[in-house]
């Protein structure tokens, strides 16, 4: 019982730092480069991406024996798409602002690769509980990645944290290219490398390519036996 | 007329980048950019697909979502629109043109999952109102593909001639290449209000 615990345990925290989506396995990195213009962006990008990831991990494990193999695709979409379009509705009612400052972003989860990846490579194959807990670490990774970049170009590009004012004008001129496009593969190319530089510390990690965790990966030949895809 | 569609398609190209203004389409921008032949064959089948996928939702919301008041199913309609589209695309092509299935065709299965097709789709319809009609709606599905292309090949060059550059340990690999898209997204910034000044404002 307790061994089982533990590895409940495992499956959540790793999605957090070991397996982080974004700055680890590289996935999802456009809504990591668009709505972290500022944090509270970050959090509202973050915390939908988490409620689809759940979800439609719980209900991809449930179906998982039901799917037949060649239709898998299509039916993992569907029900993430499902949930996108739910949560997408809540968010109209109960937080319009956010709704407006994400705008195509939240439909756009639907095709997130984090979503679909968790989904093929671990939803289809475990049970409902580790599937719910992997979903919930990967949301809150995907989370906190997105809230350190929004938090540095909101800061840097603004002067501000969480919309109050931080640094003022008289003593820090806001950086403004920071909460421009380029800041953001700017931010995240830092960032990546500091995930980087941490992680060749412990030395079983093994590479990963850009392309290498995306779920369609295997049948794409542009990135199989090639070296065209990700980081060499 | 014709000067409003100059517009758009200029506009989606320079102005309104969906790789380096708009952060859609980045996964194959940092995957499939590292050679110009792949880089160049990714851009054509996204176009292809933009085209193509544009010319089926814009109807199908116009025409059947909006009449039965059923707008919020776009997301789920859409994507599943375009997923059937693309494997209906790789059949025809496989059959019919193998010549073109060659060169397009390991790049499709990737397609269906890349945000830039199914964004443009929705774009779009936020877009439409009287002086924006399905015209319109095609002409931007081809300017975003093409721009698409412009940002792909640029930084394949871009890349070629990283390669070679002594980088330092720490940023080697995928951190160096997210500065150079940084520094030609800076560059792309420098197209703002081109469009107004070729064209005039429409």
């Amino acid at each position: 019982m307790k061994k089982g615990n533990k590895n409940l345990g495992r499956e959540f925290t790793k999605g957090i730092i070991k397996e982080n989506p974004v700055l680890c396995l590289l996935l999802g990195t456009c809504p990591t480069l668009a709505v972290t213009t500022a944090a509270v962006n970050a959090i509202g990008m973050g915390v939908a991406a988490t409620i689809v990831l759940v979800l439609s991990n719980v209900v991809i494990s449930l179906l998982r024996k039901v799917i037949p193999d060649t239709v898998r695709i299509p039916a993992y979409i569907t029900v993430i798409a499902g949930f996108v379009s739910i949560v997408q509705m809540l968010v109209k009612a109960y937080a319009p602002s956010i709704d407006e400052s994400l705008g195509i972003y939240l439909p756009l989860i639907v095709v997130n690769c984090i979503i679909l990846g968790r989904a093929e490579m671990y939803a289809s194959k475990n049970s409902v509980l580790p599937s719910a807990l992997d979903g919930l670490g990967m949301g809150v990774g995907f989370t906190a990645a997105m809230l350190l970049m929004g938090m540095i170009r909101e800061l840097l590009g603004a002067g501000t944290l969480f919309g109050v004012t931080v640094l003022p004008e008289s003593i820090f001129t806001p950086i403004t290219i920071m909460i421009l496009p380029a800041g953001g593969f700017f931010v995240f190319g830092l960032l990546v490398a500091l995930a980087q530089k941490l992680r060749r510390i412990t030395p079983k990690e093994k590479e990963q390519s850009g392309c290498g965790g995306c779920p369609l990966a295997g049948k794409c030949s542009a990135v199989k036996g090639k070296e065209d895809c990700g980081n060499a | 007329m014709l000067r409003s569609f100059i517009y758009v398609f200029l506009a989606a190209i320079l102005t309104e980048n969906y790789i380096l203004t708009k952060f859609l389409g980045i996964c194959p921008f940092l995957g499939v950019s590292k050679k110009l032949n792949t880089a160049v064959g990714m851009s054509a089948a996204v176009t292809f697909v933009m085209l193509l996928a544009t010319a089926v939702t814009y109807p199908i919301y116009m025409k059947l979502l909006v009449p039965k008041g059923l707008e919020y199913l776009q997301t789920i309609v859409f994507i599943l629109v375009i997923a059937a589209l693309v494997q209906l695309v790789e059949i025809v092509l496989k059959k019919y043109i193998p010549a073109l299935y060659k060169a397009l065709g390991i790049y499709l299965p990737l397609i269906t999952t890349n945000c830039a097709v199914l964004g443009v789709t929705m774009l779009v319809i936020e877009k439409s109102g009287t002086d924006y009609g399905y015209a319109h709606a095609l002409v931007n599905a081809l300017g975003t593909g093409v721009g698409y292309l412009v940002a792909m090949v640029l930084f394949a060059g871009v890349r070629e001639r990283l390669e070679d550059a002594d980088v330092p340990d720490f940023l080697k690999g995928l951190p160096i290449t997210l500065i150079a898209a940084a520094i030609l997204a800076v560059s792309f910034n420098a197209f703002a209000g081109i469009v107004d000044g070729l064209v005039g404002t429409v």
